[in-house]
């Protein structure tokens, strides 16, 4: 198990690495160097910078060493935290950033406990009654949630509240909190907003997994042990949730390492639909202006994270398969 | 036959209804299990073995149903009860199943989940069919690992089935169908998964099992070898239909239906001279779905009778007397009588 860990934690660390070289390649990409679209940028905008005052930008940035030694300085800044200046903003890439890479990661992880919670109850019902009519509404709810747009769904859902509520329902938060520090009803108005943002991007996931785990089950259930323990006289719903449903769980855990990049990336256009405070819009803003500084500190946070999401769900593994718990006892 | 009846079958029939049609896979069987005896079941693939012992205990597969027949359990007694009336999802039902009738299986290996412990799945079965605490649970676990012959229970409890060769896996799974003191037990084909040292020690196992406990015993098996050296009464089964019935040793010595003549001609013997072919039986067996008119036997049969076994079908062998199903029987029988 230690073994495993440790193997599994390995990985981790050479994906990041490997991470991190892409997001320099990412920054290094546009013609000439920061330095140049620095200059570039701020002439556009009426100022200058001499020529000395650049050199010594240069030699601060390390822009006139091998790329191998300037990868490392980049590195070393941002495993300090400091991750460069955004071009577009002119300000710090971190405080650009700032909050928005928690609430992307407060409607992700919303958006997947709600994926689950949907989808596990109405997948095993789907496999246990496969065929009833229960089964076949879900299938073809299911098939719609899959085949609409869920900015289409967004927009649909503002339109709904407001119309018929009066409600406006986009955003993070209520107009008088937009701005406010942190504070429990802050946090309290973040929690009311959430669940319209997570449900649009639940919705995809949300079928997908329906189908997932109903295929899965239903493999499960024909198998030897689902007869042994209906042998012992467990009720069915006992018997079907202890063992199939379990032995189900395995590549429904495996599946949450890919939804979390998903639905980060898939949630870009709802964010901007529903005017969500989140990292999605920023990436795309930073890309379309050419920003790198800023493109490449969230391209690097999202692989992380990504990385430690898959790190959660090989534990989960670990915890519901004990042939890998106990590999190498 | 003085023991007590445990279990009664009657004309039990199961049917498979699909968009393809309807599968008779029983068609009218009948016997009975008694308290320390072992009934042989023995038939080619198909004929509906597994299928009797899953209508038993009502585990029947989806689209499967049980469309006529009675199965009294203990009957003549006050806990008499006919399992073919009851709900498959009720209270008494369910205290059946592992109850008072235990099942073990053929695949050792899946017919255990993986994702439990040895002890966590026979205490659930403890558990289901006794009101006792986990702790007295837990003892009775390792109780029954060690009448099974499995060395150190204490520790092979925490075992996960993954870690057991096949052999000790399949005493795992008879501890398992014990655990609710069942008087009838039910297996399944236990052996065939297993070698043939393994197998010998299964079968002595449950032989013991038996003598202590006085079990009615129902083994299943494709192989006269196990019947010969388990059974005390044979019913051989074929096309969903039980066409012979008789004590072991007038099964082997004078078999009376063709088809089991043929079963006996097809084990391989160590007398035969080397290289000898092994006789086989002519044709494959029908599909339930398509059976033949008559005798279901006949288009196999090398001794029919012409339009007689084409197109009737011969009585079913009255259960508890020895018997087959077959004209030719009927016949010398009436010349004998
Ligand atoms: N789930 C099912 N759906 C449809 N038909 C079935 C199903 N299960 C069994 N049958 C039918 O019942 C017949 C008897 O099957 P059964 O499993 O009892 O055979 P068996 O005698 O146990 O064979 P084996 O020796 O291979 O285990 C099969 O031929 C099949 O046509
Ligand atoms: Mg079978």
């Amino acid at each position: 198990m230690v073994i495993y860990l440790l193997r599994r934690l390995g990985l981790a660390l050479i994906t990041c690495v490997f991470i991190s070289i892409f997001t320099f390649v990412i920054i290094r990409l546009p013609p000439g160097d920061f330095v140049d679209a620095y200059i570039a940028n701020l002439a556009a905008s009426g100022s200058s910078v001499s020529a000395e005052q650049a050199e010594a930008m240069r030699r601060e940035y390390g822009l006139d060493r091998p790329v191998v030694v300037q990868y490392g300085i980049w590195m070393g800044r941002v495993l300090k935290g400091d991750f460069g200046v955004s071009m577009v903003w002119r300000r710090p890439v971190t405080e650009v950033i700032g909050d928005r890479l928690w609430l992307t990661m407060a409607v992700s992880v919303s958006a997947l406990f709600l994926t689950w919670m949907i989808a596990l109850p109405i997948g095993i019902y789907s496999a246990m009654r496969q065929y009833s009519i229960g089964d076949y509404i879900f299938t073809t709810l299911g098939f719609i949630g899959l085949a609409i747009p869920n900015f289409l769904l967004a927009l649909i859902l503002m339109y709904l509240g407001f119309r018929y509520l009066g409600l406006n329902v986009g955003g993070l938060f209520s107009a008088e909190y937009a701005q406010a520090p942190w504070s429990l009803a802050r946090v309290w108005d973040l929690t009311k907003h959430l669940p319209l943002p997570a449900a649009v991007l639940a919705m995809a996931g949300t079928a997908q997994l329906i189908r997932i785990m109903r295929a899965n089950l239903l493999d499960e259930l024909r198998k030897p042990y689902v007869v042994t323990a209906r042998a012992k006289g467990l009720t069915e719903m006992r018997a079907v949730l202890k063992y199939p449903v379990r032995a189900a769980l395995n590549p429904f855990a495996s599946s949450l390492a890919y939804l979390f990049p998903y639905l980060v990336s898939g949630s870009i256009i709802v964010s901007l639909v529903l005017g969500l405070p989140t990292v999605g819009p920023l990436l795309l803003q930073a890309l379309v202006a050419q920003d790198m500084f800023l493109a490449g500190a969230i391209v690097l946070l999202l692989g992380v994270m990504t990385v430690i999401g898959t790190l959660i769900s090989d534990m989960l593994l670990m915890w519901i398969d004990p042939r890998i718990r106990l590999e190498g006892r | 036959m003085a023991d007590r009846t445990s279990l009664a079958v009657r004309d039990l029939a199961v049917e498979f209804r699909s968009e393809q049609g309807v599968v008779r896979a029983l068609d009218g069987v009948s016997f009975d299990l008694h308290a320390g005896r072992t009934l042989g079941v023995v038939g080619e693939s198909g004929c509906g073995k597994s299928v009797t012992a899953r209508s038993i205990l009502r585990i029947v597969d989806r689209p499967g149903r049980i469309t006529a027949g009675r199965m009294i359990l203990d009957p003549g007694t006050p806990r008499e009860v006919d399992l073919a009336q009851l709900d498959p999802e009720s209270k008494e039902m369910r205290g059946v199943r592992g109850g008072r009738v235990g099942l073990i299986f053929q695949e050792p290996m899946t017919a255990l989940s993986v994702h439990y412990t040895v002890g966590n799945q026979i205490m659930e079965a403890v558990l289901q069919h006794a009101d006792i605490s986990k702790a007295e649970a837990q003892n009775r676990a390792i109780e029954l690992l060690r009448e099974v012959g499995i060395p150190r229970p204490e520790t092979r409890i925490s075992a996960y089935p993954f870690e057991l060769s096949g052999g000790l896996r399949q005493r795992v799974g008879i501890a398992m169908a014990l655990a609710g003191d069942p008087e009838i037990v039910i297996a399944d084909e236990p052996t065939t998964a297993l070698d043939v040292t393994t197998q010998a020690q299964i079968l002595s196992l449950l032989r013991r099992l038996q003598e202590e406990k006085n079990i009615a015993l129902m083994l299943i098996t494709h192989d006269m070898g196990v019947i010969a050296e388990m059974a005390d009464e044979v019913a051989v089964m074929y096309l969903g239909r039980v066409v012979e019935f008789a004590p072991v040793e007038e099964v082997f010595s004078e078999p009376r239906h063709p088809y089991t003549r043929a079963l006996l001609r097809a084990v391989p013997s160590i007398l035969a001279t080397p290289r000898q072919r092994l006789s086989t039986i002519g044709g494959a067996v029908p599909h339930p779905g398509a059976r033949p008119s008559g005798c279901p036997f006949h288009p196999r049969c090398s001794e029919q009778l012409g339009a007689l076994c084409t197109e009737q079908s011969p009585r079913p062998v009255p259960p508890g007397r020895s018997g087959a199903a077959c004209f030719k029987v009927d016949q010398s029988e009436a010349v004998t009588a």
